[in-house]
């Protein structure tokens, strides 16, 4: 069993969490990820930052500008990943980010980093199904899981383009949008869960405008995963490199809701 | 590395949007079924007489065209003093600064707003560097009444005021970017969020011949207008074809309107000019001289960037160049060879623009003043009965104000 899937059989939701890797600084991100671990986070995604990062909204914007702007290089991004996995053997951890940064030296020798690092999977946002011989191959090659998005606009015809080939987990983006935005109507949530549930063989994490735990609540009702990103990010913005306590606090808030969603249900 | 050449080299892309191994759809999820019904729609829209018919009457009885193409004695006569016996080409200009709005640009935003209207779009957004496309854009929404948002670099906001007045004139809600350095790309970012956001009723036309499939083919395709018109006004006017065309290039999108009519004819070469700022090892925004292939926008193409693959600004005196990528299109042309690429820097730019302005009496814009500059160069070099043909894309009422700073007057 790999490390992203025994995280989804823990016979309960698992929560997902997302920080910008080098914000506020390269050496302030270490105590960040033990943070999100700490809190209770069962998937850590850390984001590489980008200087064009079209899908996302003001709050991860300003982190990834801060992150560059700390000098932040995809050698500091490897060398977060590799001190992480050797603290922490078993918990999975994820990259998260646009296709420039991950392609230009070539997908293999990105593959071959993840594989160095222990990065268990990727998730890059502008690369979709019709695009995927740009990374695809390379990740599924060097054993690492391409974890693919799906929307409100990806229909049914669409959705089984979406799952080949992906693994790990999908992510479901809830609202047609950029992260950390307005939150979808939980109804919607539901239903796309359940379809997208009928089709799919992974683990299916939702994300996108997920703020409180009582909102993570709501969707790990119906989901095998919560993801959690901006207001995080918030966080980091608000403390910088003392962010770790505040994110802690956080994380183990909405930890004790995904985790004991669907108590009392069964 | 052998590069093949293919049969004709205007049947590109392949269905996937692929020039070669430039171009293709890196989009979020949200947009790609839109970019795929996008693609189904434009299919449809071209071959459909009636869609045509719309976009040819609009050309004709709004835009103005065709536009002339103008052969110009004087600059023809200067460029040919100093040059060897029997050296010193024609010039000879296709007059797109006539059309409404005093750009090339207005041929794409009358066609992409008609395939916005045939599918139920009821809201148009767009990006802005210099404001032409802006002002383009919001032309043409005016025109079907449809709202109309344009997004725009808080610096180039500050620096092109009169276009940004324009825009709201027009009717247009402008809004300025802050993120990054409040530029283009930065302009552009922002439109595809909010059109991630709104895809349901929102239609994004995109000024230039980039982005995702099938944005860098149906640009190429509206603005195709300008090379068939030359082509057939060349041959009708001189018996033969130019021997060398010249475009100057940010996105691309006047150049591949030239250039792609002419692709099959093998006597006809082809200049695209790039701004090379203050110098190609400096600040300048010349993609194919000075960067690489990586993924940005939604394609495949050279862009600025470091070693990380973080894009870089662009910079050129002229703001529609002021853009670190290029479309697709060229990043194939250029590798498989049919097309020859240069740069201009901004101090040979600005010196042609005051040679056109002082020899033919025609106020250009910064652009194909780059374009001019590379004539410049090229016309001493080609024999007295050679025909060079170069895009005026645009008129220069907007840079008066910014040349003006650059040579020292104030206004």
């Amino acid at each position: 069993m790999t490390r992203l899937s025994a995280a989804f059989t823990k016979g309960r939701p698992a929560l997902v969490t997302f920080v910008t890797g080098g914000d506020p600084t390269p050496g302030a991100t270490a105590s960040i990820l033990d943070a999100l671990v700490e809190g209770g986070a069962d998937v850590i995604e850390l984001g590489m930052p980008f200087t064009d990062p079209m899908a996302d909204g003001p709050a991860i914007q300003l982190a990834n500008l801060r992150s560059l702007g700390a000098g932040t290089t995809t050698a500091d991004i490897f060398r977060i990943a590799t001190e992480f996995r050797a603290r922490h053997p078993e918990v999975p951890l994820v990259l998260m980010g646009y296709a420039n940064p991950m392609t230009i030296r070539g997908a293999d020798w990105f593959a071959a980093e993840c594989v160095k690092a222990g990065v268990d999977g990727v998730i890059c946002v502008d690369i979709p199904p019709e695009e995927d011989p740009e990374l695809g191959p390379a990740l599924r090659g060097a054993g690492v899981s391409l974890i693919r998005l799906a929307t409100p606009t990806t229909d049914a015809a669409r959705l089984p383009a979406v799952l080949d080939g992906s693994s790990g987990f999908l992510y479901y983006v809830s609202v047609a949008g950029i992260t950390g935005m307005q939150q979808a109507a939980q109804t919607s949530i539901d239903e796309a869960v359940a379809r997208i549930k009928a089709s799919a063989t992974i683990p299916v994490a939702v994300g996108f405008g997920v703020r409180t735990p009582e909102q993570a609540a709501a969707i790990a009702k119906v989901a095998d995963g919560v993801v959690v990103g901006s207001a995080l990010v918030d966080l980091v913005a608000k403390h910088g490199a003392d962010a770790a306590g505040p994110v802690k606090e956080l994380t183990a808030a909405l930890a004790a809701a995904v985790h004991s969603a669907r108590k009392g249900a069964l | 590395m052998t590069v093949q050449t293919p049969n004709s080299f205007r049947n590109q892309p392949d269905e996937r949007g692929h020039f070669g191994q430039f171009g293709g759809r890196y989009v979020a999820e949200t947009l790609m079924p839109l970019v795929l019904d996008l693609d189904r729609e434009y299919r449809k829209a071209k071959e459909d007489p009636a869609f045509q018919a719309e976009f040819d009457d609009l050309l004709e009885h709004y835009v103005g065209r065709p536009s002339p193409l103008y052969f110009a004695p004087r600059i023809t006569d200067e460029l040919g003093k100093n040059a060897l016996p029997g050296k010193g080409a024609q010039v000879w200009f296709k007059r797109d600064e006539l059309n409404h709005t005093g750009a090339h640009k207005i041929n794409n935003c009358v066609g992409q707003i008609l395939l916005a209207m045939r599918m139920g779009k009821t809201r148009i957004i767009a990006e802005t560097g210099a404001g032409q496309h802006g002002v383009a854009t919001a032309t043409v929404c005016a025109r079907f009444g449809l709202p109309c948002v344009i997004f725009m670099g808080a610096t180039d906001v500050a620096r092109q005021a009169p276009n940004v007045f324009r825009m709201k004139l027009l009717g247009a809600e402008v809004v300025p970017v802050t993120a990054g350095a409040g530029t283009l790309k930065d302009a552009m970012n922002e439109a595809l969020r909010d059109w991630v956001a709104n895809v349901h009723n929102t239609f994004y036309i995109i000024g230039t011949a980039a982005g995702p499939h099938p944005y860098p083919e149906l640009v190429r395709d509206f603005q195709s207008v300008i090379g068939k018109e030359a082509r057939a006004q060349m041959l009708d006017r001189t018996g033969r074809l130019p021997d060398v065309l010249v475009a100057a290039i940010g996105g691309g999108s006047n150049a591949i309107g030239l250039f792609h009519p002419f692709l099959d004819d093998p006597s006809v070469k082809m200049l695209g000019v790039e701004a090379a700022g203050h110098g190609l090892d400096k600040e300048h925004a010349a993609s194919l001289a000075g960067g690489r292939p990586g993924i940005l926008h939604g394609n495949k193409t050279y862009l600025l960037q470091d070693d990380d693959g973080q894009i870089l600004e662009g910079h050129s005196i002229s703001a529609g160049l002021d853009y670190p990528g290029i479309g697709p299109e060229h990043s194939w042309l250029k590798e498989i060879g049919r097309v020859d690429y240069t740069s201009v820097t901004d101090k040979e730019a600005l010196d042609a623009f005051q040679l056109l302005c002082r020899t033919e009496g025609i106020i250009p814009a910064l652009e194909p003043a780059h374009a001019i500059a590379a004539v410049k160069k090229l016309a001493p070099t080609m024999g007295k009965d050679e025909i060079i043909l170069a895009n005026l894309c645009g008129r220069g009422d907007k840079d008066i104000f910014s040349v003006a700073e650059h040579l020292g007057v104030s206004l």
